[in-house]
C-alpha cells in the first residue's frame, strides 16, 4: 500500500489514464473554452479566444454573450428546470415500479434468481432505438393500443397518447428501470432475514417491519439507483425528441438543436458546461458510492 | 406473509409484462402483411426481404458491426487494464482522480461526451493536423472512450470478490508477476473480460448520440440510419431489422452464458 508504485504497475495504469485524460478529461476544457468564444460564420463556427487586434496587440477576447443568453431567454432556464423534474420524476417511478420487482427477485429462492435478474437485464441488450420505436407503434393515433381500444368500442376516435407527458415518462421508465432494478437488488439480495424475523417475534407487523428495517437498510441501493436513472435521463435526447411532444424541450434536446440545426456551438458549449456544473455534485456522489461499494467487497 | 409474496410475485409479473411486450409486438408486427405497420392483415416475410435489399440499411449495419468490434475489443483491454489498477494497487497517487474518470462516463449524458469529443477532435485538427476527416476512426476512438468504463467497472467488481490465494501462492512459488497474472489472473477473470466485451459491443452498436456528434460525412452507423428513417414515420423494415437484432442478441447472450459456466466450472473444479 505504497504511494510510489513499481514500474510495471506504473505501466498498466498510464495507458487508461492517460487514454481517459486526453479523451475524457480534456475535452470538458475545450468545451468550457469554446463556451467563452464567439460564434462565426466558418468551418469550425467560432472565433478565436487568442488573436490579435487592430494594433497587433495579442489579445484574449472572453466572450459571455452565451451565458448572458442563457440567463436572459427564459427559454433555456425553462429547459433546465423542465429536465430537472422530468428526470427526478422518472427516478421516482422507476424506483415504485422497481423496488417490488427488486424485492421479490431478492426473495426468491437462490437458483432462480439470476434468471429472474437476466430477464430485467435482457430488454437492455436490445437495441436502445429500436425499443423506441416499439413505444411509437404503441402510442401513435394508428398504433396498437388505439386499434385495440377502437375496435372494442371504448372510444370512438384514437387518443393522443404519443406527444405527450404520459409517452414521454413511459419511454424513460421503460429505458431505464434495469438500472434502478439492478442496485436495489444487489442491496437488497445482502439484506439478513434474522433482522426481519427479529421485528416480527417482536411484534411488529410486516409492513412495520418493512418501514422501519427493510428500508433504512436499503437506502443505499435507493440512491445509487436513483442516481443512475436521474443524471443519465437529465440530458437524454432521444426519448423526447421520438416520444415527447414539441413542449418536450429538455435540455440535451436544446442542446442537439443548438448544435446542429442553429450551428451555433459556443451557445451547444454553455448549455453543456451549465448542465455539466448542475451534474458535477450527483455526479461526485455517485462516484463517492461506486468507490465505497467496490472497495468494501 | 404469503398474501404479501403473493403481491410482490404479481408486482415482478407486471413488471416483466411490461418490459416485454413492447418487444413482443416488435416481433410479432414484423411478420405483418401490410406497410400500416400497425394493422395487422396476415403472415408474411416480405420485410426481412425488402430489409436485406435495403443498402442504406446494410451497410450502415456492416460498418455499425466493425466499429463495435474494434471498440469492444480497445475498451476491453483499456477497461481491463483500468479496473485491474483500481482492484489491486491500494492507493496510489492520482487514485482519486483515477476513479472519478473512469466512473464518470457511466452516468455522464450522451450529450455532453459527444459534444466534448467533436471539440477535441476539432481542436485537434486545428492544432497538429489530425484527425484530417471526422468518421470511422473518431467514432471508434469515441466509443473505445465511454465503452472502457464499463468495462473497467466489470473487471474491478470480479477482481475485488475473488480468492487470491492461487495468486500468492504462485507468488511465493516465484512466478514474476507479469507471468501469474498471465497464468492465474487472466484465466480467472476471463468470464468478466468476455462480458465486458460484449457489454461494450453492445454499448458501440446502440450508440446515436455520441457517434452523431463525432462522425462526419459518409460514415452514417446503423442507429444514425435508423433515427432517420424514424424521424419519417415507422417502416415495417424497421421491425424485421429489431427482430433480427432480438434474435442475434439472444443467441449471443445465450452462448456467452454457457460459455461463462463452462469456463466457471473448469475453474472451480
Amino acid at each position: 500500500m505504497s504511494w510510489r508504485l513499481p514500474a510495471g504497475r506504473t505501466l498498466v495504469l498510464a495507458l487508461p489514464f492517460a487514454w481517459l485524460g486526453l479523451f475524457f478529461l480534456f475535452p470538458f476544457l475545450i468545451v468550457a473554452r469554446i463556451a467563452l468564444s464567439e460564434a462565426a460564420l466558418g468551418i469550425p463556427p467560432y472565433a478565436p479566444l487568442l488573436r490579435r487586434d487592430e494594433q497587433g496587440t495579442l489579445a484574449i477576447v472572453l466572450n459571455l454573450g452565451a451565458f448572458a443568453l442563457l440567463v436572459e431567454d427564459s427559454f433555456y432556464l425553462d429547459a433546465y428546470l423542465r429536465s430537472l423534474r422530468v428526470a427526478s420524476l422518472s427516478a421516482l417511478l422507476c424506483l415504485l415500479a422497481g423496488y417490488p420487482m427488486a424485492y421479490a427477485i431478492a426473495r426468491a429462492p437462490e437458483r432462480r434468481r439470476n434468471l429472474l435478474l437476466l430477464l430485467v437485464v435482457l430488454p437492455f441488450w436490445t437495441s436502445f432505438l429500436l425499443r423506441v420505436m416499439a413505444w411509437i407503434g404503441l402510442l401513435a393515433d394508428n398504433g396498437v393500443v388505439n386499434n385495440i381500444l377502437l375496435g372494442l368500442g371504448l372510444v370512438t376516435e384514437p387518443l393522443r397518447l404519443l406527444y405527450t407527458e404520459t409517452a414521454l415518462y413511459l419511454g424513460i421508465v421503460y429505458c431505464y428501470l434495469p438500472f434502478m432494478v439492478l442496485p436495489l437488488y444487489a442491496n437488497l439480495v445482502k439484506l439478513d432475514p434474522a433482522l426481519l424475523e427479529a421485528a416480527s417475534d417482536l411484534g411488529a407487523r410486516p409492513w412495520r417491519a418493512f418501514l422501519a428495517v427493510t428500508l433504512p437498510l436499503s437506502l443505499p441501493g435507493i440512491l445509487a439507483g436513483f442516481m443512475l436513472v436521474f443524471i443519465p435521463a437529465v440530458g437524454e435526447f432521444v426519448i423526447p425528441e421520438l416520444l415527447g411532444g414539441p413542449d418536450a424541450q429538455l435540455i440535451g434536446r436544446v442542446l442537439w438543436t443548438e448544435f446542429f440545426q442553429n450551428r451555433d456551438w459556443p451557445m451547444a458549449s454553455a448549455l453543456a458546461v451549465v448542465l455539466l456544473l448542475l451534474l458535477v455534485l450527483p455526479i461526485a456522489w455517485f462516484q463517492h458510492l461506486q468507490g465505497r461499494a467496490g472497495g468494501g467487497r | 406473509m404469503s398474501g404479501r409474496l403473493g403481491r410482490l410475485w404479481i408486482a415482478l409479473g407486471v413488471g416483466y409484462a411490461f418490459l416485454y411486450i413492447p418487444i413482443a409486438l416488435l416481433v410479432v408486427l414484423s411478420f405483418n402483411d401490410s406497410r400500416l405497420v400497425t394493422l395487422w392483415t396476415g403472415f408474411s416475410l416480405r420485410w426481412y426481404a425488402a430489409l436485406w435489399h435495403n443498402d442504406a440499411l446494410v451497410t450502415a449495419a456492416w460498418l455499425s458491426v466493425r466499429i463495435a468490434a474494434v471498440a469492444a475489443t480497445g475498451a476491453t483491454a483499456l477497461g481491463t487494464a483500468a479496473g485491474f489498477a483500481l482492484a489491486r494497487f491500494g492507493a496510489f497517487r492520482g487514485r482519486s482522480l483515477f476513479g472519478a474518470m473512469v466512473a464518470a462516463p457511466l452516468v455522464m449524458p450522451e450529450v455532453i461526451t459527444g459534444l466534448s469529443l467533436l471539440l477535441l477532435f476539432v481542436a485537434l485538427a486545428e492544432a497538429v493536423g489530425w484527425p484530417g476527416e471526422r468518421g470511422v476512426t473518431t467514432v471508434t476512438i469515441a466509443h473505445i472512450t465511454f465503452a472502457t468504463a464499463y468495462v473497467a467497472v466489470v473487471v474491478q467488481s470480479r477482481l475485488s470478490d475473488f480468492d487470491r490465494s492461487l495468486e500468492e501462492a504462485a507468488l511465493d512459488l516465484g512466478a514474476r508477476p507479469w507471468r501469474v497474472f498471465l497464468l492465474i489472473t487472466l484465466p480467472l477473470i476471463a468470464p468478466a473480460l468476455a462480458a465486458g466485451w460484449l457489454l461494450a459491443f453492445t454499448l458501440s452498436l446502440d450508440d446515436l448520440v455520441i457517434a452523431s456528434f463525432t462522425s462526419g460525412p459518409g460514415a452514417s452507423t446503423l442507429p444514425m440510419v435508423v433515427f432517420s428513417a424514424l424521424k419519417l414515420g415507422l417502416t415495417p423494415e424497421l421491425f424485421a431489422l429489431a427482430t433480427v437484432i432480438i434474435v442475434v442478441v439472444s443467441f449471443g447472450l445465450a452462448l456467452a452464458l454457457r460459455l461463462g459456466r463452462v469456463a466457471s466450472a473448469r475453474v472451480g473444479g
